[in-house]
């Protein structure tokens, strides 16, 4: 679709240049008019990344002071990995996206399969998918008070649970639109040659569907690491995710360890989006 | 998952029952998990806003309509309008910035789209809260904004932006803007080039043409990017707070506060319900709206 829009773009402007007669200044007045719809672009792109510039640059103040810039430093880095409250944080936030992503991998591949297989309606499937369009207010405050309700005690634990609602429901989208694309004559095959439900779930589904289960998996465990609302709500005052510990400092008093924590966190989500564009192009040219 | 007509006959049910159990290996277990950790402690909630607060948070089992009658005072009638005015606001400058950005994105070569596109997105990546801490940074009165505006003389004294209802607007503006420029940029990108053409060849101005050709057809992308900013606007607490510095509160912190300060879990429950169908019938308007959008000019 992208390599048709480019001669046509062209064919447009050829038009253009034919009736606009052949004024010499024509093609820099266009080139002028296309840097002009870049210019929005641009002032977009310095709203977005004016914060984030500002926070790196701080990570290597030598100050403690957040504001004034007194000289380069990479004292926050250290004392970023010797903060024991915030170390902690990223173990739990590690430890409850791990567990949501499992749990959101196993259900929502298989609630995928049987609701493109089984279900006709699409009843089931706006049920397994409401999780994402919830709001995570309701979703945080409805559990705390199911929580609370069977005195059932706050922890890692019931964040895990409270995000592996939502990440299922992405791990099923994500799925579910692979399953659409899948070739179902080799299921076919299969169940003719004598395979039961299972095994060919097993051999012949699994590993077509296999991309879009890692990227499903991906999705939730991103999610989780980012969710503030929802964990807030179900997790324990003495078991605070990474979110929460930030939440905490940014209310009571930050430190510049916050800036170097956001720039390796930033170093982090670039790294993973060039490999998850390049794991995409790998697995698209291999089909 | 299969519902039995009263006119079948005994070999369609049998026929039923075996796909059901070949399904319940697979739908059972996300089914149960969803049901017990998503409709029941909503459906809890809904039960909830029925009963009398408990007076450490939970609630005593008698009967009362007093939660939603609550709502009616005019304290919480100005809290939620406010709520939506806010969200509403943001929804327009994040229309009226994101246009433009999905527009330009439409009209680069396939290869710096992807560009384009992975840089409006990579900002959403980085954390929610660090984001919002950033604009602590650029606000506070000792802030950067402040100090390049003091650095190039237009202003003498600093000016107190943090915590006034602008810095949320901008926050959250900030934090939903990729929201509205991806739908936008799918619909404006999806536009057949020789529609823009055949008007131009007709002789519309480029203007016109846009006017008239374009911007009709991503309307659709346009009411999503809407919602996809609206919703969560709406219901976000943390930015309020943040950079709101509590004082102009939002839907959001008022039922945060129900469920910690006030301990009013019915009523606090009672005000995210509110929310959650306000937001259920903002997104029914938007799909019957983009519905008549799609099927208008066929229609004639």
């Amino acid at each position: 679709m992208a390599e048709a829009t480019a001669p046509a773009t062209d064919r447009v402007d050829g038009a253009e240049a034919t009736d606009a007669a052949p004024a010499p200044g024509t093609p820099r007045a266009r080139r002028g008019r296309r840097r002009g719809i870049l210019v929005p672009l641009w002032l977009g792109y310095v709203f977005l990344y004016l914060p984030i510039l500002v926070v790196v640059v701080m990570s290597f103040n030598e100050s403690r002071n957040l504001f004034v810039w007194t000289g380069f430093s990479l004292r926050w880095y250290p004392e970023l990995f010797a903060d024991g409250a915030m170390m902690q944080g990223l173990a739990n936030t590690l430890i409850v996206a791990t567990g949501a992503t499992l749990i959101a991998t196993v259900l929502g591949t298989l609630l995928a399969y049987g609701i493109h297989h089984y279900t006709r309606g699409g009843l089931i499937r706006a049920f397994a998918i409401a999780p994402a369009i919830l709001p995570d207010l309701l979703l945080g405050i409805g559990l705390l008070t199911f929580f609370s309700l069977l005195s059932f005690t706050l922890g890692l634990h019931s964040v895990i649970l409270a995000h592996g609602v939502f990440a299922t429901a992405f791990v099923t989208a994500i799925v579910l639109a692979r399953m659409a694309n899948l070739d179902p004559s080799l299921e076919e095959a299969s169940r003719d040659l004598g395979m039961g439900p299972a095994k060919t779930f097993v051999r012949i589904t699994l590993p077509q569907l296999a991309p879009g289960i890692v990227a499903g998996a991906l999705l939730a465990f991103t999610l989780s690491l980012d969710e503030f609302v929802i964990a807030f709500f179900t997790t324990a005052p003495t078991q605070p995710t990474l979110p929460i510990v930030i939440y905490s400092m940014v209310r009571f008093g930050v430190t510049p360890e916050v800036n170097a924590l956001a720039t390796l966190l930033l170093l982090v989500s670039i790294v993973a989006v060039i490999s998850a564009q390049r794991l995409t192009r790998l697995t698209g040219t291999s089909r | 998952m299969t519902t039995t007509t009263p006119q079948a006959t005994p070999a369609v049910r049998a026929q039923r029952v075996r796909r059901g159990l070949a399904a319940a290996p697979f739908l059972a277990p996300g089914m149960l998990f969803l049901i017990v950790f998503m409709a029941i402690p909503v459906g809890l909630l809904a039960f909830y806003t029925f009963f009398k607060r408990g007076r450490f948070g939970g609630l005593v089992f008698e009967f009362t309509l007093d939660n939603w009658a609550k709502l009616a005072e005019p304290l919480y009638v100005g809290v939620i309008l406010q709520s939506i005015g806010l969200a509403l606001v943001v929804t327009l400058l994040a229309l009226l910035l994101g246009y433009p950005m999905a527009y330009a994105i439409a009209g680069l070569s396939p290869k710096w789209r992807t560009v384009a596109l992975v840089a409006v997105v990579l900002p959403f990546w980085t954390n929610f809260l660090i984001r919002t801490y950033a604009w602590i940074l650029l606000l506070n009165n000792a802030g950067f904004v402040n100090q390049w505006l003091q650095a190039l003389g237009l202003t003498d004294e600093p000016i107190s932006m943090l915590y006034t209802p602008q810095a949320i607007v901008v926050g959250l503006l900030y934090m939903y803007l990729p929201l509205m420029v991806l739908p936008l940029y799918a619909s404006l990108q999806q536009l057949d080039p020789s529609l823009r053409e055949a008007a131009t060849n007709l002789g519309a101005s480029p203007w016109r043409a846009f006017r008239t050709v374009t911007l009709p057809l991503s309307l659709p992308g346009a009411l999503t990017g809407c919602i996809f900013v609206f919703v969560p606007a709406m219901s976000n607490f943390v930015i309020p707070e943040l950079i709101g510095g509590g004082k102009t509160v939002m839907v959001g912190n008022l039922v945060r506060d129900q469920f910690y300060e006030a301990r009013d879990w019915p009523f606090g429950a009672t005000l995210a319900l509110v929310l959650t169908m306000l937001l259920v019938v903002v997104i029914v308007i938007q799909a019957a709206v983009s519905r008549r959008i799609t099927e208008g000019p066929r229609r004639g």
